[in-house]
């Protein structure tokens, strides 16, 4: 394990002095490294970075997000992926590389106003983001219950290894997909659970930097505290729980204030 | 300029009782606008300006993007009822110009080159007046950006100082703006030692004006310890002491 030092910092703030490798967040002056956002500060091994607590989503490589078909070109959908930047989808990504746009019909596979789960596959500083929906888990979201969170409470929400959001599915018997741009779709058999499971995702957003949230949400949930929980009727199967969604976000997961 | 009473009494006290070295009360409240993605709430005195910034985001029209760097829209607006008589809501020679040197004083700040294609929009609405709000307009700015998550190399804090029969005051008000000699808005970033902003709207001999330059950044300085305690709070909440104690 590697020893890691955490300091509260706003931009401006010297974290440390020394030739240290800037990650994310931070900038070099001089012989000393900079914070560049509110945030926490983590001085690991591998160089020194800030953990945003504001900010708007920014796309990146490799993210899973969940956008809103706005509208399509003859050759590709638009997409609303909460950000500054709308996506594109290529339409041959679904309808394979002998699409024409001549013969099919865009509107019958992905309508305006769809959601979609996609993986961002290219996006620098040139150009917007591109999506794809080749992937497990991934591809259009038939039904739920839509909310949109911070996207830097997202890795909160996730947990370590997921145990937040595990918890909360588990204790509502829903299945809430999180895409790393703030979007949440919750879907659950009855009315009440999903309710909860909001009324949880929302808890969750509004004390992110608080410390011992886990409990207070556990409180909140009615969930004993022992790691076998009493209501778990309606488990989701075990591929499901490792699914693509939550392993992305659970690598930059923090416990604030632990 | 024609005097009509002292504005320094035999005691050197000023026409609000303070001294030639003191600010005016100040206070900051960060997140006060929910649908904006960062903003603040300032008094500074009499004048209390809310700021709320939204971005970066798409730029509405589009021909105004640009393609290695965000665009940044200041807009200064004093509301009818923020001065004793009314004022009218249209923007005037006046806000136009200080939403422009706002513009300018935060730019420096800013990553701009961070978010190419994108705009940050940044209203500073001035609900009370009282001499100074461009300064205090520049110092909530600056916290909104920091709240609203964009990247900045460091907090813009603004302050002005000035002279009043013939001595260099700090933090000039409405009366001492209007019948005092000389006025000098100053912003700086505190630690990069930087001035992105400097006006002055009088006459000064080049003592009187390094006087006043020392004075207006002392000035900013003490008001950058507020702007860290705003941002702090609503961040870290009360660990947020303990932490800085670490530091």
């Amino acid at each position: 394990m590697q020893e890691i030092k955490r300091k509260y910092v706003i931009p401006g703030d010297k974290i440390i002095e020394g030739n240290f490798r800037p990650l994310m967040n931070v900038m070099r002056t001089g012989n000393s490294v900079v914070a560049t956002r509110i945030g926490i500060a983590e001085t690991g091994r591998d160089g020194i970075k800030v953990i945003p607590l504001s900010g708007v989503y920014i796309p990146r490589v490799n993210d899973i997000v969940i956008g809103k078909i706005t509208d399509h070109s003859s050759l590709s959908w638009e997409v609303d992926i909460n950000s500054c930047f709308s996506a594109h989808l290529p339409a041959q990504d679904i309808f394979g590389r002998d699409f024409s746009p001549a013969r099919d019909d865009m509107n019958r596979q992905l309508a305006t106003g769809d959601l979609i789960t996609a993986r961002i596959v290219a996006f620098d500083r040139t150009r917007d983001p591109m999506l794809t929906v080749q992937d497990k888990d991934l591809g259009k979201i038939p039904r739920g219950e839509l909310l949109k969170i911070s996207a830097t409470r997202v890795p909160r929400l996730i947990g370590k290894r997921g145990s937040m959001i595990q918890t909360i599915e588990q204790a509502t018997q829903t299945r809430i997909m999180i895409g790393q741009n703030g979007i949440i779709v919750v879907t659950g058999k009855r009315l009440d659970g999903t309710q909860l499971a909001i009324r949880a995702i929302k808890m969750v957003e509004e004390e992110a930097h608080m410390s011992n949230l886990t409990q207070r949400i556990k409180t909140l949930l009615n969930v004993s505290d022992s790691p076998q929980t009493d209501v778990q009727v309606n488990q989701l199967p075990e591929n499901q729980k490792d699914s693509n969604l939550k392993v992305e976000g659970s690598e930059s997961e923090m416990e604030i204030g632990q | 300029m024609t005097q009509t009473r002292n504005l320094i009494d035999e005691k050197g006290i000023r026409t609000d009782g303070r001294t030639a070295d003191e600010l005016r009360k100040i206070k900051i409240e960060v997140g006060v606008v929910k649908n904006a993605d960062g903003s603040a709430y300032i008094e500074f005195g009499n004048n209390k300006i809310i700021v709320a910034v939204y971005g970066p985001r798409e730029v509405h029209p589009k021909h105004m993007a640009l393609p290695d760097r965000c665009v940044l829209r200041c807009r200064y607006h004093m509301s009818p009822f923020s001065t004793d008589t009314r004022k009218n809501p249209a923007p005037s020679r006046r806000e136009v110009e200080i939403s422009k040197v706002i513009r300018e004083s935060l730019e420096p700040a800013l990553m701009l080159a961070d978010y190419p294609r994108a705009a940050i929009d940044v209203f500073v609405e001035v609900l009370q007046a009282d001499g100074g709000s461009r300064c205090a307009g520049i110092t909530a700015a600056s916290v909104a950006l920091a709240d609203a998550g964009i990247n900045m190399r460091d907090i813009v804090t603004a302050c002005a100082a000035g002279k009043v029969d013939e001595r260099i005051v700090l933090d000039i008000n409405d009366t001492e703006d209007k019948e005092g000699g000389a006025d000098m808005p100053v912003a700086y970033l505190p630690h990069l030692n930087q001035i992105t902003l400097l006006q002055l709207d009088g006459i000064l001999s080049s003592e009187q004006f390094n006087e006043c330059l020392d004075k207006a950044l002392n000035g900013c300085k003490s008001i950058y310890e507020i702007q860290r305690l705003a941002l702090m709070k609503k961040y870290f909440g009360s660990e947020s002491e303990e932490i800085r104690e670490e530091q």
